[in-house]
């Protein structure tokens, strides 16, 4: 486990010649430049603990350095940007924030480098380990950021590491090469010439290491094995990356209460794991304060609120409601917080789903089966969490729609043809041939759908090309679309208004 | 619910009143090879102790978090609880009954089962036959054809054995995987593999529901979907084209030419000839589609494989397993046990031999109350010296329980050896 300490509070160094060595080693690596011992590749799967001294000013600014790396890995890629632009992304931040450069690099601290990283890793995991929740997004960060560091790594040093690491991976033999050769043809997405196939080798391992690989059908499987082509090696090393720091996490969690610590500490690793949490919050939807721009809503506004104020998305859903009087479950947790959020208050709720299922369902089936759910997502029954409207994000990529399912998002699990036909039926200002409809299906082609979804609000809104929520921003969140729209035809009202007063003040005049 | 008059009078024994049901627990319900098909042993394991059981009662009352020592603690308790039905949750960490008294956090699902469940629902849109809650022979054939691809796919590509199909009571199938590797998996593996086997995929408003060939709808099938589609094709002919006639009906062709390239050339000729003759039976609809398909394999090859690949798209969309995918993602979902009564139907769980699965008829399964009245008529029990037979031997339930009970001896025989092998393996330390 860390053992922080500061340096005058050692034992005495001299009586621990191991620690000496190292303290040496640290120091003619100084000005030096080259690898040393401890750390002989830039990347680093942080099998063991640091067992070096640091100063307590360093242990908070190595773990802040990383921190806002991890912060800045998340935030991008809840942006849904193309991945290559995300990759450029992230290192380019890094290189200002947290710099590691590879072996050959000149002029450089590599050991001083690779010490800030390692030890930055190291009291992150202290900070992080504590809910399933934090570990989960710390492993998906950290994965990420060494995928980055992967993929720019110098190829020799990265076959090194990779060497060194001794995976026991299976190498499929030529003979077996030859035997499924049209199968593993067939998975050979980057193109399937005589040549490139006698290039490539083939790994074999148990199926569920490399889960990534096999949702993606990108390799061919045959009882039980997974057949990972050289070329997607780098999905093997990081599911180990993944997996073992996954492990790590949980048992340094199992520890932590017994973590003989100084109570220097505990404050740093708690203002670490809390700055992480409220950094990254923006991605969900924090309904307005008070009155402000947003009122709450009644059951017998939604109709009109619909009507003026919804999303493709939620249109739909609201649509079909009224049509079927029926909605499947995850269409109604789609709705029913995104009405939440709207500032539909919970008895209201239960008014305007027992209103919109109506005669069809009995009283009694709609307390016993459905009011606990509303409630439940009130954050009334069960684990009482209070559950936030779903994001364009959580819409776009958890709880495909299946067969019989009308929620998710409009542009991206409709066909074209329908998209367009319930466009054209729910907002009156679209128009068929024109410019702006083929531009939003350019959009939906292109899989950018915040962007055709934007340009939906921007035309139905008269707002100018670009402008979208306000300031370039896109629509990112159902609730944002409301909210803003409302927030418009407030503005809208009492700019109405005012110009009445005005008019009335004249006349007084 | 009548139940049909054979050679002689019956007892109409009704699968919703309690007094039936708790006759077929404390008679019938074949507790010895279910315990060992959880346990995985003969000495109760935390497989079994650590594994929760839900119970719906009369009413609907649901009480979830059972768990039990021994397989009679688990016996005693059916029999005083008379569920309608039970289902069988996962391992946790800890006994899910304690869950009170353990930290928050603290009963973490851990094994379980890999499984699966088709529902006939999820056909609807493709089968002209029923629709809703009705089930007949001719939709089975759906069923069938989802039974022997999946099956094919389990154990071929991820190289399961020990799979147990099981009829769900109505109108649908669920399948336990038991193997060690299927137990171990956790949920992203579960995600993972089901997204792998997951092939049409689409709400209402997507006509196409198969999209497996890249962003760019032009690439090859996987293997493994190459497999199934060579296993699918004749189903596709005998089930959709002749049985269902899936295009016959104005509906069922406009969805067919939806799915289709929108080539006006090709699509216009079929929608006027079709329309023209809408009485036209699905196999010669599908052979006008062939034959003008093949008309464009001189001039216009690229379009001619884009058809190519179309049809074969639509093969899949008409007769891959549709799965409820969010049943096997999650270790603790929980799932209707085998052996259970439907309480609509009063038909029993029973395990279904996927290799004969054509063969199996959902009318012809037996129901509770048949079982009760061939139980009535079975002789009272021999005299002391005889060996005691079970109840459910003299009933038509017999079959099942003995293919139940092959499946779990191959279970068993599996993890004893791996027991044996790692005796010895920590006995050379």
């Amino acid at each position: 486990m860390f053992r922080p300490s500061t340096r005058h509070n050692l034992p005495s160094s001299s009586s621990n010649p191991a620690l000496e060595v190292k303290l040496n080693k640290r120091q003619s690596g100084i000005g030096a430049g080259g690898p040393s011992a401890r750390w002989p590749y830039r990347l680093n799967f942080y099998e063991h603990p640091p067992t070096l001294d640091i100063t307590l000013e360093e242990f908070e600014t190595f773990a802040i350095a990383r921190l806002r790396i991890l912060s800045h890995i998340e935030s991008l890629s809840h942006r849904s940007l193309p991945y290559a632009q995300i990759a450029s992304g992230i290192t380019t931040y890094t290189k200002t924030h947290l710099p590691l450069s590879s072996n050959t690099a000149r002029n450089v601290n590599l050991d001083e480098e690779r010490r800030r990283d390692e030890i930055g890793h190291w009291v992150l995991r202290l900070a992080f380990c504590r809910s399933p929740d934090l570990r989960a997004r710390f492993v998906r960060t950290e994965t990420a950021l060494f995928k980055n560091r992967f993929e720019t790594d110098d190829i020799h040093e990265r076959a090194a590491f990779l060497r060194s690491l001794e995976f026991d991976w299976q190498i499929v033999d030529e003979s077996e090469k030859a035997t499924y050769a049209t199968e593993l043809r067939s998975c050979m997405s980057w193109g399937t010439k005589d040549d490139q196939f006698k290039a490539e080798s083939w790994f074999k391992v148990p199926w569920y290491t490399v889960p990534d690989l096999v949702g993606g059908r990108r390799v061919f499987i045959r009882a039980g094995m997974a057949y990972v082509p050289q070329s997607l090696q780098i999905s093997l090393v990081l599911q180990a990356f993944a997996s073992r720091l996954e492990k790590a996490l949980e048992l340094t969690a199992k520890n932590l209460p017994r973590l003989d610590e100084d109570e220097r500490l505990g404050p740093v690793i708690d203002h670490l794991a809390s700055s992480f949490l409220s950094g990254l919050g923006a991605s969900d939807y924090q309904p307005a304060e008070g009155s402000g721009s947003t009122s709450a809503v009644t059951a017998e506004m939604v109709d009109d609120v619909a009507r003026k104020h919804f999303p493709p998305c939620m249109k739909n859903l609201y649509e079909r409601l009224k049509r079927d009087h029926h909605l499947k479950h995850f269409g109604r947790l789609q709705l029913g917080l995104f009405l939440k959020g709207l500032g539909l208050p919970l008895d209201e709720a239960i008014v305007f789903w027992r209103r919109m299922y109506g005669a069809t369902m009995s009283d009694d089936k709609f307390n016993k089966e459905y009011k606990y759910n509303i409630r439940h997502s009130y954050g009334q029954e069960g684990k009482r969490a209070n559950y936030p409207p779903k994001s364009c994000q959580q819409i776009l990529t958890s709880n495909q729609p299946g067969t019989q399912d009308s929620h998710g998002c409009p542009f991206r699990h409709f066909s074209p043809e329908n998209l367009t036909t319930f466009l054209l039926s729910s907002y009156p200002q679209l128009d068929r041939g024109g410019a702006e409809m083929r531009e939003i299906l350019d959009s939906v082609k292109t899989a950018h759908y915040h962007v055709a979804c934007t340009r939906v609000f921007e035309i139905t809104h008269s707002v100018k090309k670009g402008e979208g929520l306000g300031n370039a921003e896109s629509v990112s969140h159902p609730n944002k679309w409301s909210d803003r729209s409302r927030e418009m035809e407030k503005e809208v009202l009492e700019g109405i208004k005012r110009k009445e007063d005005g008019d009335e003040m004249m006349v007084d005049a | 619910m009548p139940i049909p008059v054979r050679d002689e009078p019956m007892v109409d024994y009704d699968p919703s009143s309690p007094q039936v049901m708790n006759a077929f627990y404390r008679r019938l319900f074949p507790y010895r090879p279910f315990f060992l098909w959880l346990n995985q042993d003969q000495i109760p394991a935390k497989l079994f102790t650590h594994r929760e059981f839900a119970f719906t009662l009369a009413g609907d009352v649901y009480i979830r978090y059972n768990s039990f020592h021994t397989a009679d603690e688990f016996k005693k308790e059916v029999v005083r609880l008379n569920p309608a039905r039970f289902e069988i949750g996962p391992q946790y960490s800890a006994r899910p009954r304690d869950r009170k008294t353990l930290a928050a956090g603290a009963l973490q699902p851990q094994r379980r089962e890999l499984v699966f469940d088709i529902d006939m629902t999820d056909y609807d849109e493709i089968r002209t036959c029923c629709t809703d809650k009705k089930i007949c022979k001719r939709c089975w054939g759906y069923i069938a054809a989802a039974v022997k691809v999946l099956d094919h796919s389990l154990r071929e590509t991820f190289g399961f054995k020990h799979l147990l199909w099981v009829y769900s009571g109505r109108r649908g199938i669920h399948c336990w995987i038991s193997d060690p590797a299927a137990l171990d998996l956790n949920d992203d593996q579960r995600k993972s593999l089901v997204t792998f086997l997951e092939v049409i995929k689409g709400s209402k408003e997507q006509s196409k529901k198969v999209n497996v060939r890249g962003s760019k709808d032009e690439g090859d099938l996987h293997p493994a979907l190459k497999d199934a589609l060579e296993q699918l094709k004749t189903s596709f002919v005998k089930l959709c084209l002749q049985d269902q006639d899936c295009f016959q009906s104005e509906r069922g062709w406009e969805n067919l030419l939806a799915i289709l390239p929108q080539d006006r050339d090709v699509i216009g000729p079929l929608r006027s000839k079709w329309q023209a003759d809408p009485g036209r039976p699905s196999d010669e609809k599908w052979g006008d589609l062939v034959s003008a398909v093949a008309m464009l394999k001189k001039n216009q090859y690229p379009l001619f494989q884009k058809f190519q690949r179309a049809m074969e798209d639509v093969v899949l969309q008409y007769t891959y397993p549709r799965i409820d995918a969010e049943v096997s993602k999650h270790r603790n979902h929980l799932l209707k046990a085998p052996f259970c009564v439907h309480p609509g139907t009063g038909r029993v769980c029973v395990p279904v031999n996927p290799d004969l699965v054509d063969e199996f008829d959902p009318d012809t399964v037996p129901t509770v109350g048949e079982l009760l009245n061939q139980l009535d008529k079975a002789p009272v029990e021999a005299a002391d010296g005889a060996k005691r037979i079970e109840d459910y031997d003299q009933t038509s339930l017999k079959p099942y329980v003995e293919m139940f009970e092959k499946h779990v001896a191959a279970i068993l025989r599996d993890s004893r050896g791996a027991k044996r092998a790692f005796k010895e393996e920590s006995m050379d330390f």
